[in-house]
């Protein structure tokens, strides 16, 4: 229960347990090849961040000088947070296609960059929004780079730079619009700039601060024209790292999003168009593209480029309906992701890329990594009664609740086009034998996974039939995003 | 119209959904193998039993949703859980119980292969499509609808003939397309009214524009369901590769959601679209009807010909169900069930033979009849039943189809005439060759008649077609005032 003046520590105390576990692993990394400490180091700590996220679920408090907020609002994505980062370790396992003498490097990397996540979910400040960002993406950078060398596939260097590249240009237009926001509101504290920019929010000045500023967000999100690094990097990062990328930061900019977007309404048709014209090409590009694809992590990189689309209908909204359709959604991404990334992880021999072909009889091979598959694509094909279905409905009514049918039926016309990728998918798991001289022995699952496996179907199964208490906690705190 | 108060007791329909959902659990905890077949039957069976229960407590005497359920979903986002059953969907709540045991029995010899994820399949199935038939809110309603999609395509992708991958992504794609735009008109509904809640729903001063575009956004997802021309194509594939047990399904349960969806949706929600558009979609149900009958008539491939009468039975039932007169849609909801009676049983009868000979040709599997006399009988009166002779259930169904079509147009009954003969041709060649046929050639004196468990199978199929066509009082006793409570929403509405 709320107290009346919850102490600074505990209400940190998320926080203080993930910091406490990047400094162990920092430790780690200092002796010689400590990769299962390293893990169940990084197990514990995503374990503890999670509980401790849920001792606080209720407390409400601003600390460091009106910098950092801890509300439900903020626990919720604090602890899908963790949950995530607890997923993709688990995913990880052993990481067989990293360099085997920076292992341990990778882990504390890992929860360096979600460090960063987690103080992006309370941040209300711009200074320690920025920096709570960069934290989160610097280390993403590394981990893409570490991917082991072998002659066949020596991308993973290309796909670092690209992704760093993008990745600091957008930066870089970002601090330019909050330039313009601090200049136009005198203030880097959120709340305050978002009420102080409410009356001039009309100008183009303001209009083209927050456009500016969400511009890094759009490139994390993957959205067209921001995209470029997508396909590539998912394809030329380890499979792992892959699943990292394609889950936590999609999260952390829709919230991110929501926190700028939150200065406008629904009258600021400038900006509702320019969500609407990227949501429109983003979907386009990525599901026609997507149709091409026979590497399944490209596939799933063009996927998430119109999943971004997807999202960013609610954004269109401009309303809290909107608002709490897109964090529903990116959040049921995020599970669904997870859960495609478990399938190639194990089904890819030696850690390499996994065509879509490769997984032809997996349901004989592994009836319920077929059964995890099964569910997150047809999820992300948006079909019940999975939380892509749910999400998709959710984005869909705010859409049409502001009028935007045109908008609508553009959505529905591209969930169609994509049902056509996933099957194929299906199709190679389900209804394909193996090729003759394909490896068709029965995958063996250790404990860890096959409880992951099981937990995303119950979170992508649950997150869709019951999704009443995530979603009330979301929209009542949208007001603390909203003036 | 509103939701009445939820019934006090046992949430009937709740189990039923959820029964068989529970079964799968279980069954996926069994060792593969027979111990599953055996469960998934007595699961089925004993669901199939309690769903009797229904017919216990409904008083068909008011069009009032009964056995009502009714509970908060997700109020954020404006569902319900609500449950609730009329005359109409009493019916095929029924019929889908019924249907699926003997789906299951006759799965015995046909599915050796993965048993357990065939059954599981099979309950899952089951749930969704109890659901369809019960959900009284849009979205659950949408849900269970479209949650078949993937168990119905897995049934006819892994275990289906040759030809079965092409089936299933077809389809699905066709399945799917059709019915994305019925969310958006959920959607738009929904903002028009703010309820999901379906007899909220119905009977709304809309604007002509409105029911218009909701209409067609209805019309497209139900039309590729039932199949109507031109949207059938997907069903000759997705019948023919299916397993068995698949078919069935797809011709007894799926096939009526369609139909459904028009009298629980388009007629009620949207009157004066339908008033206006019915004329268009009579005569689409009259090309059906002889598209279907020609087609099926050309065929040698003995599911196809009963997959392509399947068009022309359903042109009857929505023939009947756009007529928009007592008769004629009384009948074109009879003939549902009776379609779903019939047709089942002759692809049950088609599968028996197929696991007999490996072929469904008719050329090849002429004048078993001689050394499987007990089959020849009961393939006999299956396709009595479906070429509508007196006595069996579809007389009755298509008798009042064609009497309401005749209220509504002389030259729309004549135009439907055809089809009648035509569905007596193809049904007759079927008998003639299966039957009578070439005795000699090719050889079929090694072929076994039907075992015990065969002949369990098949008459309850029997029984329905002579109780419908002999007594079918008590049946369109049940749906009688629902019926007439939708047109009665027409008719004000036309006013």
């Amino acid at each position: 229960m709320p107290d009346a003046q919850p102490s600074v520590f505990f209400a940190f105390l998320p926080e203080w347990i993930m910091l406490a576990g990047v400094l162990v692993l920092f430790g780690l990394t200092l002796s010689s090849n400590r990769v299962r400490a390293a893990r169940w180091v990084s197990l514990a700590t995503g374990a503890g961040v999670a509980l401790a996220v849920l001792a606080t679920f209720n407390v409400e408090a601003v600390i460091f000088d009106g910098a950092y907020r801890v509300d439900t609002f903020s626990q919720w994505l604090k602890l899908v947070f963790a949950l995530g980062y607890v997923g993709c370790v688990v995913i990880g396992h052993n990481l067989k296609d990293i360099r085997g003498d920076i292992r341990p490097e990778y882990f504390f990397l890992l929860a360096t960059s979600v460090t960063g996540f987690i103080l992006l979910a309370g941040s209300i400040d711009l200074i320690t929004l920025v920096v709570a960002l960069e934290l989160s993406s610097f280390p993403l950078f590394l981990l893409i780079a570490m991917r082991r060398e072998t002659t066949a596939q020596r991308s993973q260097m290309e796909s670092a730079v690209k992704f760093m590249m993008f990745g600091i240009a957008a930066s870089g237009v970002m601090l330019f619009g909050m330039g313009y926001l601090y200049g136009l509101t005198g203030t880097t504290s959120l709340p305050l700039l978002v009420e102080r920019l409410q009356p001039v929010i009309h100008t183009p000045l303001a209009i083209a601060g927050v456009t500016l500023t969400l511009a890094a967000f759009f490139y994390k999100l993957a959205v067209f024209p921001f995209h470029f690094w997508t396909p590539d990097v998912y394809q030329g990062a380890s499979n792992e790292t892959t699943a990292i990328i394609g889950s936590l930061p999609k999260l952390a900019s829709v919230l991110l999003m929501l926190r700028f977007a939150g200065a406008a309404d629904p009258g600021v048709h400038t900006l509702a168009v320019v969500f609407a014209v990227l949501a429109v090409g983003s979907m386009f590009y990525g599901n026609l593209l997507a149709l091409a694809q026979t590497d399944f992590k490209r596939l799933l990189g063009f996927s998430a480029i119109a999943h971004a689309g997807y999202t960013l209908i609610g954004l269109v909204a401009l309303e809290e309906t909107g608002f709490t359709a897109a964090l529903y959604y990116a959040t049921g991404y995020l599970f669904m992701i997870l859960a495609c990334f478990t399938v190639i992880t194990r089904v890819s021999r030696d850690g390499t890329n996994l065509a879509i072909a490769d997984l032809a009889g997996l349901h004989k091979r592994s009836p319920l990594l077929a059964a995890t598959l099964l569910v997150g694509v047809f999820s992300l094909a948006g079909i019940p009664p999975f939380v892509g279905f749910m999400g998709k409905f959710s984005l869909l009514t705010a859409g049409l609740q502001q009028g935007f049918l045109w908008l609508v039926l553009l959505a529905v016309l591209n969930t169609v086009i994509a049902v056509y990728y996933y099957l194929r998918v299906i199709h190679a798991a389900f209804f394909t034998d193996p090729p003759q001289d394909a490896d068709t022995t029965p995958l063996r699952l250790d404990p860890a996974t096959t409880v992951l496996c099981l937990v995303l179907i119950a979170a992508i199964t649950g997150l869709g039939l019951i999704p009443g208490p995530f979603l009330e906690t979301v929209n009542a705190s949208l007001s603390s995003i909203r003036p | 119209m509103n939701l009445p108060e939820p019934s006090a007791g046992l949430p009937i329909l709740s189990i039923l959904i959820f029964a068989p959902l529970i079964a799968a659990a279980v069954a996926l905890l069994l060792p593969a193998g027979r111990a599953v077949w055996w469960w998934t039957l007595f699961a089925t069976s004993a669901v199939a039993l309690f769903s009797l229960s229904l017919l216990f407590g409904f008083d068909s005497s008011t069009a009032e949703f009964q056995f009502v359920e009714h509970r908060a979903w997700i109020p954020l986002l404006g569902m319900e859980y609500a449950l609730g059953i009329d005359g109409i969907s009493l019916l095929l709540v029924l019929l889908t119980t019924l249907i699926t045991p003997f789906c299951v029995l006759a799965s015995w010899t046909s599915v050796t292969l993965r048993t357990r994820e065939f059954m599981v399949c099979m309950l899952i199935m089951q749930t969704a499509m109890t659901g369809v038939f019960t959900a009284l809110d849009f979205v659950l309603f949408f849900i269970f609808w479209e949650s078949m999609l993937i168990p119905m395509s897995i049934l006819i992708g892994v275990w289906g003939g040759a030809g079965r991958v092409y089936a299933a992504i077809k389809f699905f794609i066709y399945t799917m397309a059709g019915s994305v735009l019925l969310i958006v008109a959920i959607i738009a509904l929904r903002l028009e009214t703010g309820t999901f809640s379906i007899p909220a729903l119905m009977d709304q001063p809309y604007d002509r524009a409105f029911q218009l575009w909701i209409f067609g956004a209805f019309f497209i997802s139900f039309a590729i369901k039932v199949p109507m021309f031109p949207f059938h194509t997907w069903l000759p594939h997705a019948h023919v590769q299916a397993p068995t047990a698949g078919s069935v399904l797809l011709a007894s349960i799926l096939l009526k959601m369609g139909t459904y969806g028009f009298l629980r949706f388009c007629l009620p929600i949207t009157p004066l679209a339908t008033v206006e558009l019915a004329p268009f979609i009579l005569w689409l149900s009259i090309i059906a009807i002889v598209y279907g009958g020609l087609a099926a008539l050309a065929q040698s491939d003995l599911k196809k010909i009963v997959a392509y009468s399947s068009v022309g039975h359903m042109g009857f039932a929505t023939l009947g169900i756009f007529s928009l007169v007592q008769n004629g849609t009384v009948g074109g909801a009879l003939v549902m069930i009776n379609h779903g009676v019939t047709t089942g049983a002759l692809f049950i009868a088609v599968g028996i033979l197929y696991e007999r000979l490996h072929t469904r040709d008719l050329a090849k599997t002429a004048g078993v009849g001689k050394h499987m006399p007990v089959f020849a009988f009961f393939l006999g009166m299956f396709c009595l039943s479906s070429l509508a002779f007196p006595g069996t259930n579809s007389f009755i169904g298509e008798f009042l189809v064609l009497g309401g079509a005749f209220e509504v147009s002389l030259t729309l009954a004549i135009a439907a005439v055809p089809g009648v003969v035509i569905a007596a041709a193809y049904n007759l060649r079927i008998l003639q060759r299966v039957a009578y046929g070439g005795t000699n050639n090719p050889d079929h004196s090694a072929v076994a008649d039907l075992g015990l468990r065969e002949i369990l199978l098949l008459t309850p199929f029997l029984v329905f077609i002579l109780w419908i066509g002999l007594q079918p009082a008590p049946f369109i006793g049940i749906m009688e005032a629902s019926i007439e409570n939708i047109l009665e929403i027409i008719s004000r509405a036309g006013s």
